[in-house]
């Protein structure tokens, strides 16, 4: 994980000394705080970490909804940083939404065929959605409404990003809203893009024990900072029972209190 | 049966999807003159005198027919104004195709006023497709106002779609219904606006009998300096159940006025009135652009979409 610069082959990706501030008035808040890392190539990378470290605002910062402040991204070499969203996703950044937009007209499979680039035909849709668990027989032609329930429009979003089939794809809190019994499916998912990886890389916002389980590379990022990373056998150990790696239903009980 | 030019075929292509001569019952109107019509046996079209309109009869227990009255009109500067009647017979089930395409590249108005009247028996049903449309660099503008009524017996059902998605330059639209008992309207209504084009859009709906029910949906999108109002008014006067609905999309300088209207005369009527006037979310934007669309793909595809 370390920076190198005079290795051969790029990572996929490459923060270097990446700063982010909002302005809340007159007052300043710096949100990501000189953060440098790399993902390499074939790597499942979970980043971790409490509430409010900035794993959000990270994700939103590689895809370009955000810019930051200061600091370079660069995408196998490229420096990315004055991109826009859409030429990032041109060179292979995917990006799964925390909380997933609806749009009224739109059916689901219009938004596979956008993300595929390409007139696919229903038995590839069908073969996106079997994978987050959903028939397509029922969902093809659905509209992406109000009449999708937040789980079923979290696993379209996920469709959306395997049919992009992205060098680098990033989920944001894949797990966010949705219930149980979809959340195994989702771990299935995700342990069916690892097997899968080859030269792509993924990059996971989680602190759900299960998946850290799955990842290659742990990042926690606490107060906007990196404040450790490593090798998953190295880092989940001393996670566990962290709010940076819950299981689902300890999570769920907290999220009641709360 | 007249010959028509390519412009009238491109905008027979565009209101009715009519690549040639329709199947069933036609009436083809093209510059005030009718350019063919055909009766089938269930199915009758005359002309009123002094081709003021026509009268379409449609026998009762007719079944999985259509109707197709296109209108065409090419020619700078024509106006008129035009009464169609429908008697639609007890159980029939009908597809009535109407619409209207202009044409003007000269300098004078063009204006069809289309009077539509439908006489719905009992238990009928009746899907009304209508699509407007409008092309041609002319000054002179492309006005439409048509008026549709719908009287409905008991049981029946109308289904409406009605579409203006390009080229008029100025519209008044005006539906109004009268169901009797169990009847069912429903109305999906879709319209775009750009320029300095405008559009008004009045519906009256009277639930007069137990059971009946309406509902009213109006998606449009006012893009640049045009100017869009859509007036809705469900009046309940027995047990029914009434709903209407205006959800737009402004861009750029667009105006849009949504005037909710229900009066509720029978303590049993249920109605309720929905409107939401906005912009395109950026969130939505940004989703379709993490897609790898341009700002202004995206922008297309959620009206394409929301118009769809």
């Amino acid at each position: 994980m370390a920076l190198c610069a005079n290795r051969e082959r790029y990572d996929m990706l490459t923060l270097r000394n990446i700063s982010f501030d909002v302005h809340d008035g007159a007052e300043g808040r710096e949100i990501i705080r000189d953060v440098s890392l790399a993902i390499p190539d074939g790597r499942l990378v979970v980043v971790t970490g409490p509430n409010g470290g900035g794993k959000s605002t990270l994700a939103r910062l590689i895809m370009g909804i955000e810019k930051p402040t200061s600091g370079t991204i660069e995408l196998n070499g490229e420096d990315i940083t004055a991109l826009s969203v859409t030429e990032r996703a041109r060179r292979g950044i995917g990006f799964a939404f925390q909380q997933p937009v609806r749009f009224k007209g739109l059916r689901v499979l219009d938004l596979l065929r956008l993300a595929a680039g390409r007139d696919i035909s229903p038995a590839d849709a069908c073969e996106y959605l079997a994978a987050v668990g959903l028939c397509a027989r029922d969902y093809i032609q659905r509209e992406v409404n109000a009449s999708l329930s937040g789980g079923e429009l979290k696993r379209v979003e996920i469709a959306t990003v395997l049919a992009r089939g992205t060098a680098l794809s990033v989920f944001d809190e894949p797990e966010a809203g949705i219930d149980l019994w979809s959340f195994q499916n989702l771990i299935e998912v995700f342990e069916g893009m690892r097997r899968n990886i080859h030269d792509s890389s993924i990059m996971i916002i989680s602190h759900q024990e299960r998946i850290l389980n799955i990842a290659d590379e742990i990042v926690v990022l606490k107060d906007g900072q990196v404040d450790r990373q490593g090798p998953k056998d190295e880092i989940l150990p001393e996670l566990i029972g962290t709010p940076a790696a819950v299981a689902g239903c300890r999570k769920t009980a907290r999220e009641v209190r709360a | 049966m007249m010959e028509l030019d390519g412009i009238q075929k491109r905008l027979l292509e565009e209101i009715a999807d009519l690549h040639g001569l329709p199947d069933g019952a036609y009436n083809i109107r093209s510059n005030s003159e009718s350019a063919g019509r055909r009766s089938t046996a269930n199915v009758e079209i005359t002309p009123k005198e002094e081709g003021s309109g026509l009268d379409i009869r449609i026998k009762p227990g007719t079944k999985r027919e259509s109707v197709h009255i296109p209108v065409v009109m090419t020619k700078s500067g024509l106006k008129e104004t035009v009464y169609n009647d429908f008697y639609i017979g007890e159980d029939a089930d009908v597809v009535i195709i109407a619409g209207c395409g202009i044409d003007n590249c000269g300098m004078a108005d063009s204006e069809h006023d289309g009077i539509h009247r439908f006489y719905v028996g009992k238990n009928a049903k009746v899907k009304y497709v209508e699509k407007h449309y409008g092309s041609g660099d002319g000054a002179g503008k492309r006005i439409l106002n048509p008026v549709t009524e719908v009287y409905q017996e008991e049981g029946s059902t109308v289904e409406m779609e009605m579409a203006q998605i390009k080229g008029v330059d100025d519209t008044e639209r005006t539906t109004t219904a009268e169901l009797a008992a169990g009847a069912k309207l429903v109305v999906r209504e879709r319209l775009m606006t750009h320029g300095c084009q405008r559009a008004l859009s009045t519906y009256v709906v009277n639930l007069n009998g137990a059971g009946s029910s309406a509902d009213v949906v109006s998606r449009s999108v006012a893009r640049d300096d045009s100017y869009q109002r859509f007036d809705a008014k469900v009046i309940g006067n027995a047990p029914c159940s009434g709903h209407t609905e205006c959800d737009s999309i402004i861009m750029d300088r667009g105006r849009i006025l949504a005037v909710p209207g229900l009066e509720a005369n029978d303590v049993d009527a249920a109605l309720v009135h929905e409107a939401a006037i906005g912009k395109i979310a950026g969130e939505q934007l940004i989703k379709l652009m993490t897609l790898g669309l341009t700002e202004q793909e995206a922008e297309e595809q959620i009206i394409n979409g929301f118009l769809m």
